[in-house]
């Protein structure tokens, strides 16, 4: 891939002395949504949290823009333009939502997005900006987790399950700003656990299954089964 | 009756500050600092010690000792204390444990068992008349607004500034806040930092006010825990309410009796912890 941003090769990861990720290879290029599926604990959330720095690996498994990153600091990482939307939203109870919106722009990154675009983006977090973030219903908390990632102005985002326990019209709201996000360029890596909606909105996808890559490929060329044999490892 | 509770209030000043530094500590680290009573009195000590490097002059040896207790409270957050922090809370009990027994050791071999004072010209005897038959100490005056200013500084520090908001974030949760590109460990040491400062002018006052034995560390600690169990955990606010509760019953019970006062404050502290553990005004979330 030519402007690939992104380049994972080899990846392992551990939990103490339980492995998660097997020599994974995983790519990203530059504008592109990719999505990461798979069921629960193939190494979707492991494959973020080693991008991102919360999880360490071996320094050249991971390339940002062909430098070496894996296991750097997770401060060090985001400075370099790479912000996660951590599973659960994550918000900070004791900031309002303003506050944690402000808390992603700590990286001191310059670009398009700044508080009033978020607004204009979620108008209902501008409305509720002095409450605390962790009063909001869990829709509105996952706008606020989406916009704190972008308030780094990132180069690449990465959303850890953005549609987990939300009801499906709040889920097709925050889809709605992808185009929003992804418009000047912005890489973006959903993991998600509803295939449909993973190969509606997304141009590539990567399928886990036991901290492996089981099947990769672009949405149009991959079949309903094939993606169910990698999803659930049927022969 | 008025009299005992102007007396109250400024002895609740002084326990404020006392207090001001644990809440701190606690309230970004989840680190209960069991030597806070001995770094007071080393404080004290340090800035009896610098007054006769700088002439004499109380303020001068304040102004001298100031910068050395931010310096260390930042280099033993940072290379010692951040290396307890976890989520078992028994590692960091024990190590401020243990400083304190060094501390309280050190003192001894460095200045005897004699308590002393610092020297402030006269300064802590002279008294305002409020009327006919009230008058109070200027030094307790002065105590007392340096603890409603260190109270505000603090508030408006957590509440306002892009280093308060990165001060409970790391509190609220360190991982994301690392996503963020805050790095908890050095935030800790600069909270710790703060709360040194703090801890040096709370010993400084408390040297002026009174005299100062290194062996009253510990009792300096559990005034300082009572203020902050009092008034909740984490809020400084409520240390200041918390303070304030504790001087002013404590003065109740000198009232009725010379020899009732502390237990009187034991007795609120214990009936706050079986009532209300939470505090009186814990940090709202």
């Amino acid at each position: 891939m030519s402007d690939s941003l992104l380049q994972v090769r080899g990846l392992e990861a551990f939990y103490g002395d339980a492995q998660a990720l097997f020599g994974m290879d995983f790519e990203l290029a530059k504008g592109e949504l990719v999505a990461v599926i798979g069921a629960n604990g193939a190494g979707k959330s492991t494959l973020l949290k080693s991008l991102t720095g919360l999880v360490r690996v071996p320094r050249e498994t991971v390339r940002w823009k062909g430098e070496a990153i894996g296991g750097l600091a997770p401060g060090e990482i985001v400075r370099k333009g790479l912000a996660m939307v951590p599973e659960g939203r994550r918000l900070f109870p004791s900031l309002s939502v303003e506050e944690n919106l402000l808390a992603g722009s700590l990286a001191r990154r310059a670009g398009p997005w700044n508080l009033s675009r978020l607004y204009r983006m979620f108008p209902i977090l501008q409305e509720k900006r002095h409450q605390p973030g962790t009063s909001l219903s869990g829709g509105q908390q996952q706008m606020v987790a989406l916009g704190r990632a972008l308030m780094s102005n990132p180069e690449a985002l990465l959303c850890d399950e953005l549609s987990l326990g939300l009801a499906p019209i709040v889920i097709r709201e925050i889809y709605a700003a992808m185009p929003q996000i992804t418009a000047e360029g912005m890489s973006v890596v959903i993991v998600e656990q509803d295939v449909s909606l993973a190969q509606r909105v997304s141009r590539r996808l990567y399928c886990l299954q036991e901290g492996r890559v089981s099947l990769q490929g672009e949405c149009t060329s991959l079949s309903r089964e094939q993606i169910s044999r990698a999803y659930f490892g049927m022969e | 009756m008025i009299e005992t509770l102007l007396q109250g209030v400024l002895l609740g000043g002084l326990y404020t500050l006392f207090a001001l530094g644990q809440s701190l500590m606690f309230g970004v680290m989840r680190l209960t600092n069991t030597a806070q009573g001995d770094f007071i009195v080393l404080a004290a000590f340090a800035v009896i010690a610098a007054q006769a490097g700088v002439g004499g002059s109380a303020w001068l040896a304040v102004l001298a000792v100031l910068p050395l207790a931010f310096a260390g409270g930042y280099a033993l957050q940072r290379f010692v204390l951040n290396g307890t922090l976890g989520k078992d809370p028994l590692p960091s009990l024990v190590v401020t444990f243990g400083l304190a027994v060094v501390i309280q050791n050190l003192l001894l071999q460095l200045f005897s068992a004699d308590p002393r004072s610092i020297e402030t010209g006269g300064f802590n005897i002279q008294g305002l008349q409020l009327g006919e038959s009230l008058s109070v100490g200027a030094l307790p005056l002065a105590i007392l607004g340096v603890a409603l200013a260190a109270t505000a500084a603090l508030q408006w520090l957590f509440g306002a500034t892009s280093l308060g908001r990165a001060f409970r974030a790391v509190s609220d949760d360190a991982e994301i806040a690392g996503l963020m590109g805050l790095d908890a460990r050095k935030l800790y040491a600069l909270a710790t930092a703060i709360a040194f400062v703090l801890i040096a002018i709370a010993g400084a006052l408390q040297g002026m006010r009174t005299t100062v034995a290194p062996s009253d560390g510990p009792l300096l600690l559990l005034f300082a825990f009572e203020a902050v169990i009092i008034g909740g955990m984490g809020s400084f606010w409520g240390t200041l309410a918390g303070a304030m509760i504790l001087g002013i019953t404590q003065q109740i019970g000198f009232r009725l009796d010379p020899g009732w006062g502390i237990w009187f404050g034991h007795i609120v502290f214990l009936a706050v912890l079986v009532l209300r553990p939470q505090g009186l005004f814990p940090k709202t979330r």
